[in-house]
């Protein structure tokens, strides 16, 4: 019998087929006491609505691979952050045309600073490599993604946005 | 046991089904200790949460008054997408309350009459797309509410409530990109034409007789205040008005000279305002009472 962490990893994020959950880093902790299965994951905005969705993806899976008693948990603390997504999840975002998020790390204590003006990251094109990109709206289909242009091969394109 | 979409697996396992499906807060919220300190009086704990999650709550219902009615697409998607974080929010803050209460986020969210909210008037005010303003002031309203909240959620994080504080940890990521999105269309309106400057200038006059309430605590909020659960409101105004004061500084603009308004949300007294909105946002659980999906 495939593990149940195994079979929980392989999962796909509903919004983002292209990340299995573990790549996302919503998928906390996997254990297994016989064939009890307890999965603990984490949302990755307050309101997403996906959450619901990879509940039952991942009871559905779990079931299937002959696991009668499934428990899916969610926490919330500490806070998802688009640093918990894997690097390869990284990889798989760019191959699949979604610019991936910077690395953010820990945020500096003390007030949260105020930006006045779209900020100047540098996100690559992940069509045509080019660093020549604008933000044409930080919200976009998703709550996690914005929503950019290329301006050498004119493709527009998603980012997740770090948070 | 496989299922055909997503809602059946809700429903599996519930006797009860409900009007919105629940969030897996009240059966599944392993990893976040919910245990209330004894030293914590459990009413004034749930009516804290009832309190933000009903910001929260109304002020999402009136951002997706805007869903197709924005100047710009990308707008319509910003707008809503601010909401659903803020309904997140108050799904989680609604779940706790009902939890201690003895009833859920749908019956707080669809049951409850306007004098059971306890929401601040700057969440439910018409601020447009009705005739109670336009984009400026939605801006200026947004700018206000996410630049208190964040302040709120920020010092929440420490609060002594284990689900306050991861669910304020969460929301002060979220409230960041709020109130910088205000705070640049605030900045675009003002150094725009003369038209659109005139108009943001109207807009904050709208919304700042409602500030002072922001920063009035309730005693339910002092009390807990002292327990080191709830933030005391009035500890959040310097920070609140710096970050104003910078905004309108960096748009020329300058603090309304605008009398203050009666406040009085925390303690379920509410503006005309209220009413029609809660009738919109409940009517489809108040005609079909016990309707399920």
């Amino acid at each position: 019998m495939v593990s149940a962490r195994q079979v929980a990893e392989q999962v796909l994020d509903p919004e983002l087929p292209v990340l299995t959950l573990a790549d996302l880093g919503v998928l906390r902790e996997v254990s297994e006491v016989g064939d009890r299965v307890v999965v603990t994951i984490t949302p990755t905005y307050s309101g997403c609505p996906a959450l619901d969705e990879m509940r039952s993806d991942l009871h559905e899976k779990l079931t299937e691979a002959g696991y009668r008693d499934v428990e899916i948990r969610t926490v919330l603390h500490p806070a998802w952050t688009t640093d918990w997504i894997s690097d390869d999840g990284l990889r798989k975002l760019t191959e699949h045309g979604i610019a991936p998020p910077s690395r953010i790390g820990p945020r500096a204590v003390g007030p949260i600073p105020l930006t006045l003006e779209p900020p100047k990251r540098r996100v690559s094109c992940p069509h045509c490599g080019s660093a020549r990109t604008t933000e044409l709206s930080r919200f976009g289909s998703t709550a996690c993604k914005a929503l950019r242009r290329c301006e050498d091969c004119r493709e527009p394109f998603e980012q997740i946005k770090e948070i | 046991m496989s299922f055909d979409n997503a809602y059946e697996s809700l429903v599996e396992g519930h006797e009860e089904k409900h009007w919105a499906f629940g969030t897996g807060f009240t059966h599944a919220l392993s990893g976040v200790d919910r245990a209330i300190s004894s030293t914590v009086d459990r009413d004034d704990l749930a009516a804290y949460c009832l309190m933000l999650g009903d910001d929260a709550l109304v002020y999402a219902q009136r951002l997706a008054e805007w869903c197709a009615k924005a100047p710009e697409l990308e707008e319509d998607v910003a707008l809503a997408n601010i909401a659903l974080d803020l309904l997140g929010q108050a799904r989680m803050l609604l779940s706790r309350a009902g939890e201690i209460q003895g009833t859920d986020e749908d019956a707080l969210a669809y049951l409850r009459d306007s004098s059971e909210f306890r929401n601040v008037h700057l969440a439910e005010i018409d601020c447009g797309p009705g005739p109670g303003g336009d984009f400026a002031t939605t801006m200026a309203r947004l700018l206000v509410f996410s630049a208190w909240r964040l302040a709120l959620l920020h010092r929440l994080t420490g609060s002594a409530d284990p689900v306050l504080a991861a669910v304020a940890a969460k929301g002060v990521k979220e409230l960041t990109y709020h109130r910088d999105h205000a705070a640049q269309w605030v900045l675009r309106l003002a150094g725009g034409t003369d038209y659109s400057r005139e108009r943001m200038v109207a807009g904050l006059a709208v919304v700042w007789p409602h500030l002072d309430e922001l920063f009035t605590a309730h005693p339910i909020e002092h009390r807990l205040a002292e327990a080191g659960v709830a933030v005391d409101p009035a500890e959040l105004r310097s920070e609140v008005d710096s970050v104003l004061d910078t905004v309108l500084g960096a748009a020329g603009l300058t603090r309304p000279d605008v009398a203050s308004v009666p406040g009085g949300g925390r303690g379920g007294v509410h503006t005309e305002a209220m009413a029609p909105l809660l009738a919109e946002m409940q009517v489809v659980a108040r005609a079909l009472p016990g309707g399920v999906w």
